[in-house]
């Protein structure tokens, strides 16, 4: 399911002081059961996690017999990514490639027209602001997965299905960093400086890149992130308009390869090919490899609550 | 634009700005839903106006109620464990923010990051009573293998933990953000009071929260019924369920498998609707988000 990233309050960066009257405190029952609680619970968002990334260093057999949580031996990492790489002549190679190219394009079509755009809604006054801030609103709010079968209707009756295109630029077009840009520039940019920069001659597109963009590093780097996120794990778009398998994007490319051998299915018969369960753990960790990396790099951002995608009461 | 007496306000280059962004909104934005509905309302071998007829097709179709029915349990079962859940968290993180509270919400957003099929690939390991990262917890309720825990009657509740497990740690940051905005000195007079901390959340903070959990629960149920990914992966890796099993599955399969455009389409604009009505009603009831933001 495609969770549409949210939109955030315009949150204060808060320090991260302890409330002033709590001062010296001894471990009360509460705080116990509050740690126990919170600790629990982290377990159980990051175990499955801990999990993935040790199973493809146990065989099949051993994923079986052995403790979920013990350590094979990195030599089984590399068997099972051979084993991997049987699948149609080191197909996978491919849909790294498209995922990398398709996520890629997205990210930089999505930031060039987003940013501009969110751009001239907060410090131009062009007409149909109004509207196009409704539409995009609109759009960004409806879930994503209920216009991927209009999408393909639309694609479909120009002839485009089947190309990388067809994926590439549905996705470019995104709402979401429309809007966070908008709120953005609307909020870190007084139209005072702006309109000083006018006066002083500066053109539309000097205080575009002078003034503006400058400012907007964090913003490019939100807006890079939430894009990228949705490019790379997207299912549904790509899976609905590609058919060829050497166009497959890697979560579309792992599921045909998977549900095509008996890794999830055992007794499956329908190929001969080793892709056994600890071959299926690897292709989910290489789905989640680049979006972990690209995750730490922008956590502090994200987590943080700085990005602001709504208006302050 | 034609007045050079105007102060400039950027308004031209203004347009240059704006308008890829609003080629991409008319050409993917609003353009298929145009064209889903035309679809809608014509039969597609004919290509003659034929009313209301697809939409009829859909609604009496024999695999439409089972699907409305479970999304509707999933719907059901994941709403309140969400509210629940990410209300009580939010909270008790808020009531002790520091370094703890911090690596928590790393933690708890880290699920977040995984959608589509890398998640549905560690759910049916996690389903597993034989392997997966909770055997234990599985095997207690006598499971023996995946169909065991992947039985039919189960799976709108998987389905909702599985969503409530990715969702759960972003909403829990935005409801984290909501809370800051309490003011301190409202929160500091009542601590002065003698108010203690469940009391804070309960009687001060909690109220305060209406407005979030309004627009959490219109986007979760717009969200919810669109459900797709998930049981399709599951059904094609894991043969449970059925290849109708969801509303969108059923609108894919008339789309697909029959090619019954006018039907899948008819099916789509009615999602779609409802997705839409969602939006609107955040934007016009909550007032969350405006077209003019104060400086």
């Amino acid at each position: 399911m495609t969770v549409q990233a949210p939109p955030r309050e315009v949150a204060p960066p808060t320090r991260a002081s302890s409330p002033a009257a709590s001062g010296a405190h001894d471990w009360t029952l509460g705080r116990v059961v509050r740690l126990i609680l919170l600790l629990v619970l982290a377990l159980y968002f990051a175990l499955p996690l801990v999990w993935m990334l040790l199973a493809p260093s146990k065989t099949d057999s051993q994923l079986v017999a052995r403790n979920p949580y013990a350590f094979g031996s990195f030599a089984n990492y590399a068997t099972a990514w051979k084993h991997l790489l049987l699948f149609n002549d080191r197909e996978i190679y491919r849909w790294i490639i498209n995922s990398i190219w398709y996520s890629g394009a997205t990210v930089v079509i999505s930031v060039a027209t987003a940013v501009p755009a969110g751009y001239a809604l907060a410090a131009t006054r062009i007409r149909g602001r109004q509207v196009i801030l409704m539409a995009t609103l609109i759009s960004m709010i409806t879930p994503a997965a209920a216009r991927v079968l209009p999408l393909f209707l639309e694609i479909n009756a120009v002839g485009l299905t089947d190309t990388a295109w067809s994926v590439i630029l549905p996705s470019s077009f995104f709402p979401f960093g429309v809007y966070l840009a908008f709120v953005y520039f609307s909020t870190s940019l007084p139209r005072d400086v702006l309109d000083a920069a006018r006066i002083d001659g500066s053109s539309e597109s000097q205080l575009f890149s002078r003034i503006a963009l400058p400012l907007a590093k964090p913003l490019v780097g939100l807006v890079s992130f939430f894009s990228f996120l949705g490019g790379w794990n997207d299912y549904f778009l790509p899976f609905v308009m590609l058919t060829s398998d050497r166009k497959y994007n890697l979560p579309v490319g792992l599921a045909a390869l998977i549900s095509g051998s008996p890794g999830i299915n055992p007794g499956s018969t329908a190929s001969n090919l080793p892709i056994a369960r600890p071959e299926v753990a690897l292709a989910g960790m290489v789905v989640v490899a680049p979006v972990a990396v690209a995750f730490i790099m922008t956590q502090k951002y994200v987590v943080s609550g700085i990005l602001a995608g709504a208006s302050k009461e | 634009m034609t007045s050079s007496l105007r102060r400039r306000d950027g308004s031209r280059a203004g347009y240059l700005f704006v308008l890829p962004y609003v080629v991409l909104l008319a050409i993917f934005g609003i353009g298929p839903s145009i064209y889903a509905i035309y679809i809608s309302l014509i039969n597609t071998k004919t290509l003659k106006f034929a009313g209301i007829s697809n939409y009829r097709d859909v609604l009496t179709d024999f695999r439409f109620v089972p699907a409305l029915v479970h999304v509707l349990i999933y719907v059901a079962i994941w709403l309140p464990l969400m509210l629940v859940m990410v209300l009580a968290l939010a909270l008790i993180l808020h009531a002790r923010p520091g370094r703890l509270s911090a690596s928590m919400r790393v933690i708890y957003y880290l699920p977040s990051a995984i959608t589509g099929s890398a998640n549905v690939l560690i759910w049916l390991f996690i389903m597993d009573p034989s392997l997966g990262p909770f055997k234990w917890i599985l095997q207690l309720f006598g499971w023996k293998y995946r169909s065991d825990s992947l039985a039919p009657s189960h799976l709108p509740a998987i389905y909702a933990v599985m969503a409530f497990t990715l969702g759960c740690g972003s909403w829990i940051v935005i409801m984290y953000g909501a809370l800051q905005n309490i003011s301190t000195e409202l929160l500091e007079s009542a601590r002065m009071d003698g108010a203690n901390a469940v009391q804070l959340a309960w009687y001060l903070k909690l109220p305060l929260m209406g407005k979030y959990v309004s627009y959490m629960l219109i986007l979760m149920i717009a969200g919810g019924l669109q459900l797709f990914v998930e049981p399709q992966l599951v059904y094609s890796l894991a043969k449970a369920g059925s290849p109708w099993w969801s509303l969108n599955q059923l609108a894919y399969y008339l789309g697909f498998q029959e090619t019954n455009l006018g039907a899948a389409s008819a099916l789509s604009v009615l999602l779609l609707i409802l997705g839409i009505g969602g939006a609107l009603l955040v934007i016009l009831r909550t007032k969350f988000f405006s077209t003019e933001v104060p400086r």
